[in-house]
């Protein structure tokens, strides 16, 4: 169960504890995020809803391991990750965290099967190994029969199907999207929480996402709001 | 080596930019042809001094090379204790059917001139037939190829030095050990001109001698000079690589003009590679973004971008060297002032190595940069 409370001994697959994110732009400090706490328990699917600038994305990269917290602790799955140096940060990235982009940010010069690759060329599976993991993840986002076009090839709801395939491929702890039906129509993107939605159900896949849309927001089992970096639970969206 | 999974996305983004990466590779391409042949020239330059026999002396006449020695001088050099060996030669300087054929005709101790120079071959059947024709010739195997010649082939040439048309029976073809040998000289026998001609009768161009130990040279050679001190013909004595760096010297300083040619492309090569890798770099900050919150580390990216630009470099390097190989392949282009054209396994190398460090160098800012990109800054700028 999502908690926004600091809990005496959380079980919790995600334990943030005061949390606390300060930027330093043109001499003025930003505190993006302030004393934040959140509890998120293993195949949760929790979306992150608020307006511009209330620390949705900055939450998100810490949470990602793709920027460091000005206080406060992150632990994922019993790994410390606020304390973690570059190389090791990286390493655990890799192991534990998908992530799933609104621009889709595939590599446009390869094809669907090579993008969906790329995470595993970190690893030391065999050639044989990747493609098996590769075809099971394209199989899993009904792209099977995609799996050599190149990007410009694919629609948006498509590539973004791609990306999905690519954050999962490496079996990460959890999942990290940024808006990902942002930047899709209404059929593209139902397809995409649909996808969602059975990764977290089904296989049981720990979700957080960001997201502007309340419909999007609605499929997600918790939608919590970041207002002036402070996380409001329960708030249904509108 | 795990930068080999990375093969497809470094291929894949070298044909993202079709135009760019082969005008890139076709500087490299460009800059390696001319500095596989400046090499080339040199070599053949330096060819004499590369191929000198470490136990050989040159003597010639103290006032010039072009002033000639008594061939009597043999016998007693012969006698000078550490000489093994003596033979000399005579440059002819004739001319065949045109002055633009040019190539060098020595005058030949017929006796001894083989065994002194053991890095020629000849067949022995060929080398019998010549010793038992006065208008005996023996060329080298470019040489014959050049002028299409076959042995038999009766040859003319108008004498330069001694005047009159000289005929000359092909009677056979010396071969080289190795690729840098001479292949294009043209050998007659001593007595021949010695009979027909009407001046400098018993005289001979220069010395080559053998000696006993390398390492008695400088004292062999200032022997020889002691023994003719005061006489009408003083000679002067020096190992035959001695003598081929001073020929060289005379012609210009082809290593220096090398060296500064070399270093105006590499410098410019830094700047055409660096300045493609840094617009590549620039245009793909986000997917270099993406690549490390995918779990590649900074060393995995900045291994990427050079790997990157030594693919421009080598590609680009072994295009030039082979376009150079294959150019030297039509031999001298110079019609004579380059016999030994010809580029060699560690030049090619060597010009290898030097797109391999042009290729590093010019990808090393780019790619530290691509180093140090920050993730989360990058990824706001998609």
């Amino acid at each position: 169960m999502v908690s926004v409370a600091a809990r005496e001994n959380s079980q919790g697959l995600i334990q943030v504890r005061n949390l606390d994110k300060k930027y330093t732009r043109g001499g003025e400090e930003i505190h993006v995020l302030q004393g934040l706490n959140l509890d998120v328990e293993e195949g949760e699917f929790v979306s992150f809803m608020g307006p511009s600038g209330s620390g949705k994305t900055t939450l998100l990269n810490l949470l990602g391991g793709l920027d460091v917290p000005s206080a406060g602790s992150i632990t994922v799955a019993g790994d410390e990750v606020t304390h973690m140096s570059g190389p090791k940060l990286t390493s655990w990235r890799a192991r534990h965290v998908g992530f799933i982009f609104q621009m889709y940010n595939l590599i446009p010069v390869l094809t669907a099967f090579q993008n969906v690759e790329m995470p595993l060329l970190l690893t030391t599976l065999s050639r044989a190994e990747r493609r098996h993991h590769v075809e099971l993840a394209l199989g899993a986002v009904k792209l099977t029969d995609r799996m050599y076009h190149y990007p410009r090839q694919l629609s948006g709801g498509q590539e973004q199907r791609v990306s999905i395939a690519r954050a999962i491929v490496a079996d990460p702890t959890f999942l990290l999207c940024d808006e990902p039906t942002g930047d899709l129509d209404r059929s593209s993107a139902d397809e995409i929480l649909n996808l969602l939605e059975e990764l977290s159900t089904v296989h049981r896949k720990t979700i957080l996402m960001v997201t502007h849309d309340p419909r999007a927001a609605e499929r997600s089992g918790t939608v919590l709001h970041l207002e002036k970096g402070v996380l409001i639970e329960g708030r249904k969206p509108q | 080596m795990i930068i080999f999974k990375f093969f497809p996305l470094l291929i894949a983004n070298l044909v993202r930019k079709k135009t760019r990466s082969a005008l890139t590779m076709g500087s490299f391409a460009v800059a390696l042809f001319l500095f596989s042949l400046l090499g080339t020239i040199d070599s053949s330059f330096n060819q004499g001094v590369e191929v000198a026999g470490a136990d050989r002396l040159m003597v010639m006449n103290k006032t010039s090379i072009v002033q000639p020695l008594p061939v009597s001088y043999m016998e007693r050099i012969q006698q000078i204790r550490g000489v093994k060996d003596v033979t000399f030669a005579t440059w002819f300087g004739g001319i065949y059917k045109d002055e633009k054929n040019f190539f060098a005709q020595m005058v030949i101790n017929h006796n001894n001139y083989l065994q002194m120079f053991r890095e020629f071959v000849v067949p022995p059947a060929q080398w019998r037939d010549f010793c038992a024709d006065r208008e005996g010739a023996i060329v080298g195997k470019k040489l014959l190829q050049r002028f299409g010649w076959k042995i038999g082939d009766r040859i003319p040439l108008q004498g330069g030095i001694f005047p009159g048309t000289w005929e000359f029976n092909i009677r056979g073809v010396y071969s080289g050990t190795r690729d840098e040998h001479d292949e294009n000289q043209f050998w007659f026998r001593y007595d021949y001109l010695d009979e027909r001609r009407d001046f400098s009768k018993g005289m001979v161009g220069w010395y080559v001698v053998r000696v006993d130990n390398p390492d008695n040279t400088a004292s062999i050679a200032k022997a020889i000079e002691n023994q003719f001190a005061n006489s009408p013909s003083e000679v002067k004595a020096e190992s035959e690589k001695s003598f081929a760096t001073g020929f060289v010297k005379q012609i210009g300083n082809i290593k220096g003009i090398m060296i500064s040619v070399g270093t105006v492309v590499f410098f410019t090569l830094l700047l055409v590679t660096g300045s493609t890798m840094a617009m590549s770099v620039r245009e793909r900050t986000g997917e270099l973004a993406v690549l490390k919150t995918l779990g590649f580390t900074d060393r995995t990216v900045m291994a990427l971008v050079l790997a990157e630009s030594l693919l421009y470099a080598l590609a680009g390097g072994l295009i030039g060297i082979t376009l150079a190989k294959i150019y030297t392949f039509g031999g001298d282009p110079t019609g004579g002032f380059l016999p030994s054209f010809y580029l060699s396994l560690p030049k090619m190398c060597a010009g290898m190595g030097f797109a391999f460090v042009a290729g590093i160098a010019a990808g090393w800012i780019p790619a530290t940069l691509a180093m140090r990109l920050k993730i989360v800054e990058a990824l706001r700028r998609i």
